[in-house]
C-alpha cells in the first residue's frame, strides 16, 4: 500500500511516466551544486568540537549505526561467523557496548550470517549486496534473480548498485525502472519488503550535480536508503558527498513528509571522521536521522577505532590494538 | 540532553599570559600614557580584561617623533631584503603564537574562537608573509623607476577585525619602507599590544612600529599631526569624512576604507544550498560587524519564499554564546554602544513596516548579544536598507529582472562589496560589470586574500589595500 502511494507521488512530481524525457526535465530542473561552497560547508561542519558527554554518546551511537561489512572474494562461512560474533559482542571486555546495526555480506553468505546470528537476528539485520555488485554489469534478469535469491535466504536489506553507465549516458528511465524492479524483487512471500539501499557509486558519477540528480532518482524510484559507494571505487564516501545526499533527503522530507536514509560507505576508518558525519547528519537532516532506520555507516575497520576511543573515554587512557578483537 | 546540545568545548586560556595593565608602545618600549587609563572589557561577560593606557597629545608627539627618527636613521636605509627578513620573522612569530592571539582576539572582541582561529589569525600571518615577499622587489615590478617610501604613516583601525586590520595596515607600510604609528580602537586594543610584544621579540629597530591606545581624542591628534606623511583609516564613513576634511590641503596621502551596505544578489538559478550558506556567511560572519557584509539580500521574486524559508531553517541551527567555545557560531556584540545602535535600527525597521524574524536562541545573562535577525518585505526606502547596521541583521528585498537587481544593488551611497549567486557564468560577468562596488564575489562571500585589492566606490572610501595596489599606496612616485 505504502509502495503504491510512493510510486504515485513520484509520478506526480515527475509529471508523467518515468521516461528519459520526463526524468531529465525534472532532474535537470533541480538547482545546481557549487562545488567550492559545498566543500567549504562540509569542512566547516568538520570543525565542530565534540567533547566529554557528547563524545561518549556519539561513540555509542556510531557503533549502533554501523553495517559491519565484509565484501571480499575470499570470504568464507568461517569469516562471516567471525564477523557476526564481532557484531553481536563488539567489545568482550565491556558487555554494555551496543551492538552494530547490521552485518553486510555478499548474497551467497546470507544463510551463514543468518545462522550465525541465531536469536540476535532481528536486533542485528543482515544486509546483502546484490545486482551484480560492485560493477552492476549484468543483465536485468540476473540482477533481479540475485536480489530475490538473497531475500529468500533471509536478507533483511538489499544494497543494490545503480547502472552508472546508463545514468552517465542520460538513460535515466532505465535506471529508474531497474531500481523499481529491484524493489519489487525485494518483496517477500508475505508481502513485506526487504529494505532497499541504492548505491550511487559517487566516485564514478564524478560531479556533485550528478550525485544530486542520482540521489533524487534513487529516491523517486523507491529506494529506502541512498548509499554513496560500494567501497570498491576510489573515492568512496566523502563528507561533502554525504552532506549533499543529506540535503536531498532533507528536501525530499520537506516536500513529501517521507523519510529516506543515507549510508556513507567506504573510507570512514576513524572515530574522529565518523563524528564529523554525525554532526553533518544532525545539522543538515536533523537529529532524528541518527537512527539505524535512517543512517548507517558502511565500514569494516571503523568499529575497532570507535572501541578504542570508547575505552579511552571510560578509563581515561588509551589501550591499543591488542585490546580490541579482530574479526 | 540531545546530541545537538554539544557539550561545552571551551578553548583553553592557559596559553594567554596577560598583564593587568598595558602602556603605550613607543620607540620599542612600553611606557605609561599621559591620559587616564581605561579598562578593556570582555563583551561576553562585561568583566575587565586589562587596563589600557590612554595617549594624550604629548604621547602622540612622542610616538610620531620615534617613528620619524626610526625612519630617517634606520628603516629607510635598510635594503628591501633586510626589511623583508624582519617581516618574515614577524609572520613566523605570528604563526607560532597563533593560538594565543586567537584566544586574546575572541576574549577582547567577542568573535567566536573558530573565526579568530580559522580566519583572522591565519590571514594576519598571510598578510605579513605576502608583503614580506614584496619588500625586495619594489624596483622591479613596474612601480616606477625607484619607488620611495613616503615616511611616517598614521594608521587608525576599527574594532571588528582588530589584528587583521593591523596587519592590513602595518605589513604593506613596513614592506615599502615606511614607519608607523598605529592606534587600535579603544574597545579592542589587546591584540595590537600583543603584536607590540612580537615586534620586540622580532628585534625590529625601535620606533619602526609604535602603538598608541585611546579613543577618538588620541586618534584626532595623530591624524592631524604635521609630521605624518600618510594617513590610513578603516572605520565609519562620518569619521572618514572628518579625516578627509582635516587632511585636505596638506601633503598627506590618505587611504580610507569606510562603511558599506552590500547587496547579495540571488538569482533563481542559484545553487540554492550554497547560496544559503553564502547569505549566512555574508551577514552573520563576525556578528555582522563587517564593513563588506552582505546586509541587503536581493533575491529574485520567483524564489523568494523558498530562500527565506531555507534561510530561517538554517539560522535556527546557529549557536550563539561563549565566544571561546569552539562550537559557537555567533559571538558577542563588541560593545554596549554598538548593541544599542543595532537595537535602535532594528526597531526602526519594525516601525517602518518590515517583517521581523529572529532566530530562537537563548541569550546569556551578561554581556552584549543580538540574536540573528531577518527583515523581510524591506523596501529600498527603509532605513534598514540604506544605513549600515553593522550587526547580525539582514534586510531582504526582491527583484524581478537582472536590470532591476543591478539598479537596486547600486542604489546606495556606499559601494564596497557585492555578491552574485547564479549557476550561469555569463550572467556573473554581465552583472559584475555593472555593479559599482570595489569587491564582487561570485557564488561565495566574505573571502579575503592578501593578493587581492580591497576597497570601495563612492562613500565606501578611496584607495585599495592588498595586492600590488596596497603597497603602491605606501610608495612615492609609484605608478599604479
Amino acid at each position: 500500500m505504502t509502495e503504491i502511494v510512493h510510486a504515485d507521488r513520484a509520478l506526480a512530481l515527475i509529471g508523467g511516466e518515468p521516461n528519459d524525457a520526463n526524468l531529465r526535465r525534472y532532474l535537470h530542473g533541480i538547482p545546481g551544486v557549487d562545488a567550492v561552497g559545498l566543500q567549504q560547508r562540509a569542512a566547516g561542519l568538520g570543525t565542530r568540537s565534540i567533547k566529554t558527554t557528547s563524545k561518549a554518546w556519539a561513540l555509542d551511537r556510531i557503533i549502533g549505526l554501523i553495517d559491519l561489512t565484509t565484501l571480499e572474494g575470499a570470504d568464507t562461512p568461517g569469516k562471516v561467523r567471525s564477523l557476526v560474533a564481532k557484531a553481536v559482542t563488539p567489545d568482550p571486555g565491556d558487555l554494555t557496548c551496543p551492538r552494530v546495526a547490521a552485518v553486510c555480506v555478499y548474497g551467497d553468505m546470507v544463510p551463514h550470517a543468518v545462522q550465525a546470528l541465531g536469536a540476535a537476528h532481528g536486533e542485528i539485520a543482515v544486509a546483502a549486496v546484490a545486482t551484480a555488485f560492485p560493477s552492476g554489469r549484468a543483465s536485468r534478469s540476473i540482477k533481479l534473480e540475485d536480489t530475490a535469491d538473497a531475500v529468500a535466504a533471509g536478507a533483511d536489506e538489499i544494497d543494490m548498485v545503480i547502472d552508472r553507465g546508463a545514468f552517465l549516458a542520460g538513460r535515466y528511465g532505465q535506471v529508474f525502472d531497474e531500481i523499481a524492479a529491484v524493489k519489487e524483487a525485494c518483496r517477500r512471500a508475505d508481502g513485506t519488503y526487504a529494505h532497499l539501499k541504492v548505491i550511487l557509486e559517487t566516485g564514478e558519477l564524478n560531479t556533485y550535480d550528478n550525485v544530486r540528480r542520482a540521489s533524487w532518482l534513487g529516491i523517486l524510484a523507491g529506494g529506502d536508503f541512498i548509499k554513496t559507494s560500494t567501497g570498491k571505487v576510489s573515492p568512496a564516501a566523502t563528507l561533502p558527498v554525504t552532506l549533499l545526499m543529506l540535503e536531498v533527503v532533507r528536501d525530499w522530507y520537506r516536500l513529501t513528509g517521507h523519510q529516506v536514509g543515507v549510508k556513507p560507505a567506504g573510507g570512514i576508518r576513524t572515530s574522529k571522521d565518523a563524528i564529523k558525519y554525525l554532526v553533518t547528519v544532525a545539522e543538515t537532516a536533523g537529529e532524528e536521522w541518527l537512527t539505524p532506520h535512517l543512517f548507517r555507516f558502511g565500514a569494516s575497520s571503523l568499529l575497532n577505532d570507535v572501541l578504542l576511543q570508547r575505552q579511552k573515554v571510560a578509563t581515561g587512557h588509551y589501550s591499543g590494538p591488542d585490546y580490541v578483537t579482530i574479526d | 540532553m540531545t546530541f545537538l546540545d554539544y557539550a561545552p568545548a571551551p578553548e583553553s586560556q592557559a596559553v594567554l599570559h596577560l598583564r593587568d595593565e598595558y602602556g603605550l608602545f613607543i620607540g620599542g618600549e612600553f611606557r605609561a600614557g599621559g591620559g587616564t587609563p581605561f579598562a578593556s572589557i570582555n563583551p561576553a561577560t562585561e568583566k575587565q580584561i586589562a587596563m589600557i593606557a590612554h595617549a594624550n597629545e604629548a604621547d602622540v608627539d612622542a610616538a610620531v617623533a620615534a617613528a620619524r627618527k626610526a625612519y630617517t636613521t634606520t628603516w629607510s636605509k635598510l635594503s628591501g631584503s633586510d626589511r623583508g627578513k624582519y617581516l618574515f620573522r614577524i609572520a613566523r612569530l605570528l604563526q607560532e603564537r597563533a593560538r594565543e592571539l586567537a584566544v586574546a582576539e575572541s576574549l577582547d572582541n567577542g568573535k567566536p574562537i573558530k573565526e579568530s582561529r580559522d580566519v583572522d589569525v591565519p590571514l594576519v600571518a598571510a598578510w605579513f608573509f605576502y608583503y614580506a615577499g614584496w619588500a625586495d622587489k619594489l624596483d622591479h615590478v613596474g612601480l616606477g623607476a625607484s619607488p620611495a617610501p613616503r615616511g611616517v604613516a598614521a594608521q587608525v583601525i576599527p574594532w571588528n577585525f582588530p589584528l587583521l586590520m593591523l596587519a592590513w595596515k602595518i605589513a604593506p607600510a613596513l614592506a615599502a619602507g615606511n614607519t608607523v604609528v598605529l592606534k587600535p580602537a579603544e574597545t579592542t586594543s589587546l591584540t595590537a599590544l600583543l603584536f607590540a610584544e612580537i615586534v620586540q621579540q622580532a628585534d625590529l629597530p625601535p620606533g619602526v612600529v609604535n602603538i598608541i591606545t585611546g579613543a577618538g581624542d588620541s586618534g584626532v591628534p595623530l591624524v592631524g599631526h604635521p609630521d605624518v606623511d600618510i594617513v590610513a583609516f578603516t572605520g565609519s564613513t562620518p569619521v572618514g569624512r572628518a579625516i578627509a576634511k582635516s587632511t585636505a590641503g596638506t601633503r598627506k596621502k590618505v587611504i580610507l576604507e569606510l562603511g558599506g551596505k552590500a547587496a547579495n544578489i540571488v538569482f533563481d538559478d542559484a545553487p540554492i544550498d550554497q547560496a544559503i550558506e553564502g547569505i549566512v556567511n555574508g551577514i552573520f560572519f563576525n556578528q555582522g560587524h563587517v564593513c563588506c557584509a552582505g546586509s541587503r539580500l536581493l533575491v529574485q521574486e520567483s524564489v523568494h519564499d523558498e530562500v527565506v524559508d531555507r534561510l530561517k531553517a538554517r539560522l535556527s541551527t546557529l549557536r550563539l554564546g561563549d565566544p571561546l567555545d569552539k562550537n559557537t557560531d555567533i559571538g558577542a556584540i563588541n560593545s554596549a554602544a554598538q548593541l544599542e545602535r543595532i537595537r535602535t535600527l532594528s526597531d526602526v525597521g519594525e516601525a517602518e513596516g518590515a517583517e521581523r524574524w529572529t532566530a530562537a536562541c537563548e541569550i546569556p545573562a551578561n554581556g552584549f548579544w543580538f540574536a540573528p535577525t531577518i527583515f523581510d518585505n524591506v523596501s529600498t526606502s527603509h532605513r534598514i536598507a540604506r544605513e549600515e547596521i553593522f550587526g547580525p541583521v539582514l534586510s531582504v528585498l526582491t527583484f524581478r529582472t537582472p536590470a532591476e537587481a543591478i539598479a537596486k544593488a547600486n542604489n546606495t551611497p556606499y559601494g564596497l562589496s557585492a555578491g552574485i549567486w547564479t549557476d550561469k557564468g555569463s550572467r556573473i560577468l554581465a552583472v559584475a560589470d555593472q555593479l559599482r562596488a570595489g569587491v564582487i564575489w561570485a557564488n561565495t562571500f566574505n573571502r579575503f586574500d592578501p593578493s587581492s585589492p580591497f576597497g570601495g566606490y563612492k562613500e565606501s572610501g578611496y584607495g585599495r589595500e592588498g595586492g600590488r595596489h596596497g603597497i603602491a599606496a605606501y610608495l612615492q612616485g609609484a605608478t599604479k
